[in-house]
């Protein structure tokens, strides 16, 4: 651990702070150009997150501890899963906290917390949603744990830092089992941040609400610590699947000249795959919730062929 | 012979493998047409790779007479099939996807360890694809098997015909040309013969679903 570390992971914490929002408003101004609609300003999510903190939480009166507490967990694990996964360096302190199988306990610890605070207020609406977060993350959890089991195998460790410094490090090679682990990564990225083909991010019709029925009964800070979680999720997600599969810009350890390319090329990836983002959600439609297991099961057995594909093609 | 020659092999037999396991789970007859369309394109790209890397003429021939075979000609036709048959928008009721996938990957674990010990003979320089040109053809067997309909049948069955030429072509550097011409007329003529056979059966039975066939005579 030294001066330049801790700088570097603040630098990389207060980056995922303030672009989170961002990527969230970029792919609104992108869907919104798709669909022929005016576009928000790109900085319209900090206007709803600054309205939501000024505003004063209401608190249903049989509201538990767990539900007062669950915004700030969920917060906190997020900006710890930004922290952890390389963007701009791999010079991280905190990096060894957690390696990659830790990142997805992670994010189990948040969806756990907001499905007991969602059940725990006691509305038929907080139990649905819950049970339908519990249903998609159960199926989404052993997926994402192939994808992660293929690139340590690959990388011969499970550190998130050193995966990313022996991807960028190697010269260029065409790994089939990474393209497999892509695919079925991006899948369950849609699964996990309540995107289209799983869940709309942007309605509030009862029968088809996942993520907004678990956060119906928030209001104030704790919606705003929600929503800012929801961005960094996203944001982590982008992070991960950039660092695992487009490693190529992310500064390595004693690296001084990469450190200041980093940033830019980070945000035009970043911006690219907002993109992206936006169209898969334009042109995809929703699908039926019970269409769901079927759409993570293909995610999960992508990632079990690339394990297979690594493992014969050893590549 | 460089080792990216081996990988873009590879990542053509991972992509035809993906192909596969796309068909098997795909449920309208129009993108199943689409799909085997595709790895026909991904087999005539992992077969002119193999032919510049190692300098041989015939595979050249091979990879063109693949394209034109299963990338324009047979499509052409399924896609006129279809339309003939007015079954272009119709979907297959697939019982449990996931069962079935999880049964695919069965498959290929089965074809990968098969395959292993024959690789280790081959000195070819995409041996290690051997395994997955096998776990192809086992998948159209069993996308062949739990279809009910004629037409996913025959893309089924000529699917893995695509596995069993992808083998020849990664394994062995492709096969003499008099029996890759034969096996391309066979596939051409056996489509036209399989297409009769299709009116036939809609004819008789008011339906493309060969369950009616199980029944050998009139009740």
């Amino acid at each position: 651990m030294n001066i330049e570390g801790i700088l570097a992971q603040l630098t990389e914490m207060l980056l995922a702070l303030v672009a989170a929002p961002l990527l969230m408003g970029w792919v609104n101004m992108c869907r919104a150009w798709l669909q022929n609609r005016r576009a928000p300003p790109l900085w319209q999510p900090f206007f709803l997150l600054h309205k939501l903190f000024l505003k004063e939480p209401v608190i249903a009166h049989n509201a538990g501890p767990i539900f007062r507490t669950a915004p700030y967990v969920v917060f906190g694990c997020m900006l710890l899963a930004c922290a952890i996964i390389p963007t701009i360096s791999t010079n991280l302190p905190l990096a060894p906290a957690a390696d990659a199988i830790a990142l997805v306990g992670l994010f189990g610890l948040a969806r756990l917390f907001i499905s007991l605070a969602a059940m725990d207020i006691g509305t038929s609406f907080g139990s649905l949603g819950a049970r339908r977060e519990m249903l998609v993350g159960f199926l989404a959890e052993p997926a994402l744990l192939m994808v992660l089991f293929t690139i340590s195998l690959i990388a011969s460790s499970t550190s998130l830092a050193t995966i990313v410094s022996h991807l960028s490090g190697s010269e260029f090679t065409i790994l089939p089992s990474l393209a497999f682990a892509g695919v079925a990564f991006t899948m369950v990225s849609l699964a996990e941040n309540a995107r289209v083909p799983i869940d709309n991010p942007a309605t509030h019709l009862e029968l088809t609400m996942i993520h907004e029925a678990l956060i119906l009964e928030y209001s104030g800070r704790h919606l705003a610590l929600i929503e800012w979680a929801a961005a960094l999720k996203l944001f982590a997600y982008s992070c991960a699947g950039l660092a695992l599969f487009f490693p190529w810009g992310v500064a390595a350890a004693s690296d001084h000249v990469a450190l200041l390319f980093a940033l830019p090329v980070l945000l035009g990836k970043l911006a690219i795959g907002g993109f992206l983002l936006a169209l898969i959600e334009t042109v995809s439609a929703k699908m039926r919730i019970f269409r769901a297991p079927e759409f993570l099961a293909t995610a999960f057995l992508l990632g079990v062929l690339a394990l297979l594909v690594h493992l014969l093609l050893g590549a | 012979m460089s080792a990216m020659t081996g990988q873009i092999v590879n990542l053509f037999a991972a992509i035809l493998l993906l192909i596969a396991f796309a068909m098997l789970s795909q449920r309208r007859i129009l993108s199943l047409i689409n799909l085997f369309a595709l790895q026909g394109l991904a087999l005539v790209g992992s077969t002119l790779t193999v032919a510049f890397a190692t300098g041989q003429k015939h595979l050249l021939y091979s990879a063109a007479i693949t394209f034109v075979l299963k990338v324009i000609v047979l499509p052409y036709i399924l896609h006129r099939l279809i339309r003939r048959l007015n079954v272009k928008w119709d979907i297959e009721t697939l019982i449990n996807i996931p069962t079935m996938m999880l049964v695919g990957i069965g498959l290929v674990v089965f074809a990968f360890n098969l395959a292993l010990p024959i690789s280790h003979f081959s000195s070819s320089v995409a041996r290690g694809t051997l395994g997955i040109a096998l776990a192809c053809v086992l998948l159209s067997f069993l996308m062949m098997i739990t279809r009910s309909k004629a037409v996913p049948q025959v893309i089924g069955f000529l699917a893995m015909e695509n596995g069993l030429f992808f083998a020849a072509t990664s394994a062995t550097y492709g096969m003499p040309m008099v029996v890759e011409l034969g096996i391309a007329l066979d596939v051409l003529v056996g489509m036209v013969i399989l297409g009769v056979f299709m009116f036939q059966i809609r004819e008789q039975f008011d339906s493309l679903d060969i369950h009616h066939l199980e029944k050998l005579k009139e009740d």
